[in-house]
């Protein structure tokens, strides 16, 4: 029976990591286009995203009944496969992260869950259909349907706007983005907070903690609020300044344009029965706007990238979280493997990343940024992120995957990196400033 | 497998319609603001124009009020 009990804490804390790598992910989605057009101070602009995702996480007392909404036969479903499913997704958000990718915090989910239910149970546990009507259809259409949406409403305020005086109008375009901006946080903090009530709610029940059907208690509302607000306020600098910066450059109308049609096309997807991706919606929303302007650029090479990371979403959230279930599978050892590897990739992860670490001072930085947005010739195409050293991330997949599949999988995202690696883009911001700046080469 | 194509066609209009909407009506509101404080400094006044741009605005704040309670319902 302890055994059991100390199964279900794990998976709890597990969830909450989780839900707190969500927060962190999805913060660009509400505040990367507000912090690139300077409608808020970055860290303002977290702290607001971060309390209105707790109070989110508080507004709606309809949990989510089933985490992955048909996807996978929920019934017979075992703690082991939940807790699988959460290490699948929770490295594949860190890894996302760290190359400065949005993707969806969901899909991870849902890519992990379908990779441990079929190691658990084989493929009948999947439902075939259903992955395809709420993962890839609305993979794609999402960005579609925001982007077109975005595109057309800048073209029409620049329309209307025309003629008048840019910097009397951009105060009112940056109070209007910051409205959007608040409605979408405030939309995922119920969205999602709530998932991860679900989950933490599911382990109980079949842990027997908890009756079948029962509603969250107090505190699994409040953690859940409590780790996403944390994980938004932390804030994924570095996927904030891929959408904010690396996809195209944004002014206050764009930005208002993009940041309301991603709200509009949340808000009714979820209301119309045709759920759509909170990320793949902001990011084609920031696209659209790109593209609405006149002379207005979207950089396709960093979009491609992002594309591929949607892509693979699934597949390796599922491959990661097949090869933990298979751990589990093993006992209790296997368990406790699986807990220790996922404590490693993380912090591998979280290492890779110290090496070109990106926070609120410099998330905008032109500096940095020139390289992020592989602007500069000896950069050209990738963000800055892509100049880790293959061998970092390699290791680091290597260390939290036990299948060589996982790894296999990997190397289609390194190959694509590959010309950024060679063309290293470290030298690019100093010979930049050994232009404009002869004096320090002249002492040297 | 059934996709309901209904469901993602209405997403998809009401999605373009109600972004280019706002947009519109908020530009309108923004531009009419920006109209008045010419007006004004150079002497005139814009009332009209004023008044346009608070209603413009009325109507987007009404628009944020429903996408509220559509997340808390």
């Amino acid at each position: 029976m302890e055994h059991i009990t100390l199964l279900l804490a794990i998976v709890v804390v597990t969830a909450l990591v989780f839900d707190f790598t969500n927060g962190f992910h999805d913060t660009a989605n509400a505040m990367a286009t507000t912090i690139s057009t300077g409608a808020l101070k970055p860290k303002t602009a977290v702290a607001m995203s971060a309390a209105l995702n707790l109070v989110g996480a508080f507004l709606s007392v309809e949990v989510a009944k089933t985490i992955s909404g048909g996807i996978i036969n929920e019934s017979g479903i075992r703690t082991e496969v939940i807790f699988a499913a959460l290490v699948g997704a929770i490295l594949w958000n860190l890894l996302t992260w760290l190359l400065g990718l949005p993707s969806s915090s969901s899909h991870a989910l849902f890519g992990g869950l379908i990779g441990a239910a079929v190691m658990s149970a084989g493929w009948s546990s999947v439902n075939g259909g259903t992955v395809v009507t709420k993962v890839l259809l609305p993979a794609v259409a999402a960005p579609v349907v925001a982007g077109l949406a975005a595109m057309l409403a800048t073209r029409l305020t620049y329309r209307i706007g025309a003629g008048t005086d840019e910097k009397a109008t951009a105060k009112g375009y940056r109070a209007g983005q910051i409205a959007s901006a608040g409605l979408v946080s405030l939309a995922h903090g119920t969205n999602d907070a709530q998932k991860t009530m679900g989950v933490i709610t599911l382990a109980l029940v079949t842990g027997g903690v908890l009756a079948p059907g029962s509603n969250p208690p107090l505190w699994v509302i409040v953690s859940a609020g409590m780790a996403i607000a944390l994980g938004t306020y932390l804030g994924g600098w570095r996927i904030i300044r891929t959408m904010g910066k690396g996809l195209t450059d944004l002014r206050p109308q764009q930005g208002f344009a993009a940041q309301t049609g991603a709200a509009t096309v949340i808000l009714a997807s979820s209301h119309l029965g045709f759920s759509l991706s909170t990320t793949q919606s902001c990011s084609g929303a920031v696209m659209g706007a790109g593209l609405g302007r006149k002379g207005g650029v979207v950089r396709w090479s960093t979009a491609t990238r992002m594309f591929v990371a949607w892509g693979l979403t699934l597949p390796a959230a599922g491959l990661v979280g097949a090869g933990a279930e298979f751990l589990t599978q093993q006992g209790t050892w296997g368990v406790a493997v699986v807990a220790v590897l996922l404590i490693a990739g993380s912090g591998a992860i979280w290492l890779a990343s110290r090496r070109k670490p990106v926070d609120h001072n410099d998330v905008m930085n032109e500096a940095t940024d020139e390289v992020a947005t592989g602007r500069t010739p000896v950069a050209a195409g990738g963000p800055a992120v892509a100049a880790e050293p293959a061998g970092v991330v390699t290791t680091a997949i290597a260390a939290v995957s036990p299948p060589p599949t996982a790894t296999a999988l990997a190397v289609p995202l390194q190959r694509s990196e590959a010309p950024d690696l060679t063309a290293s883009p470290i030298p690019a911001p100093v010979s930049a400033v050994a232009v404009s700046d002869p004096a320090p080469v002249a002492t040297v | 497998m059934k996709i309901d194509w209904a469901a993602l066609g209405s997403v998809f209009g009401v999605s373009l319609v109600v972004t280019v909407a706002l947009v519109g009506l908020f530009t309108m509101g923004v531009v009419g603001l920006a109209r008045q404080e010419a007006a004004v400094a150079r002497g005139g006044s814009a009332a009209p124009a004023r008044i346009g741009a608070y209603a413009c605005f009325a109507l987007c704040a009404a628009a944020v009020a429903y996408g509220i309670f559509l997340i808390v319902a």
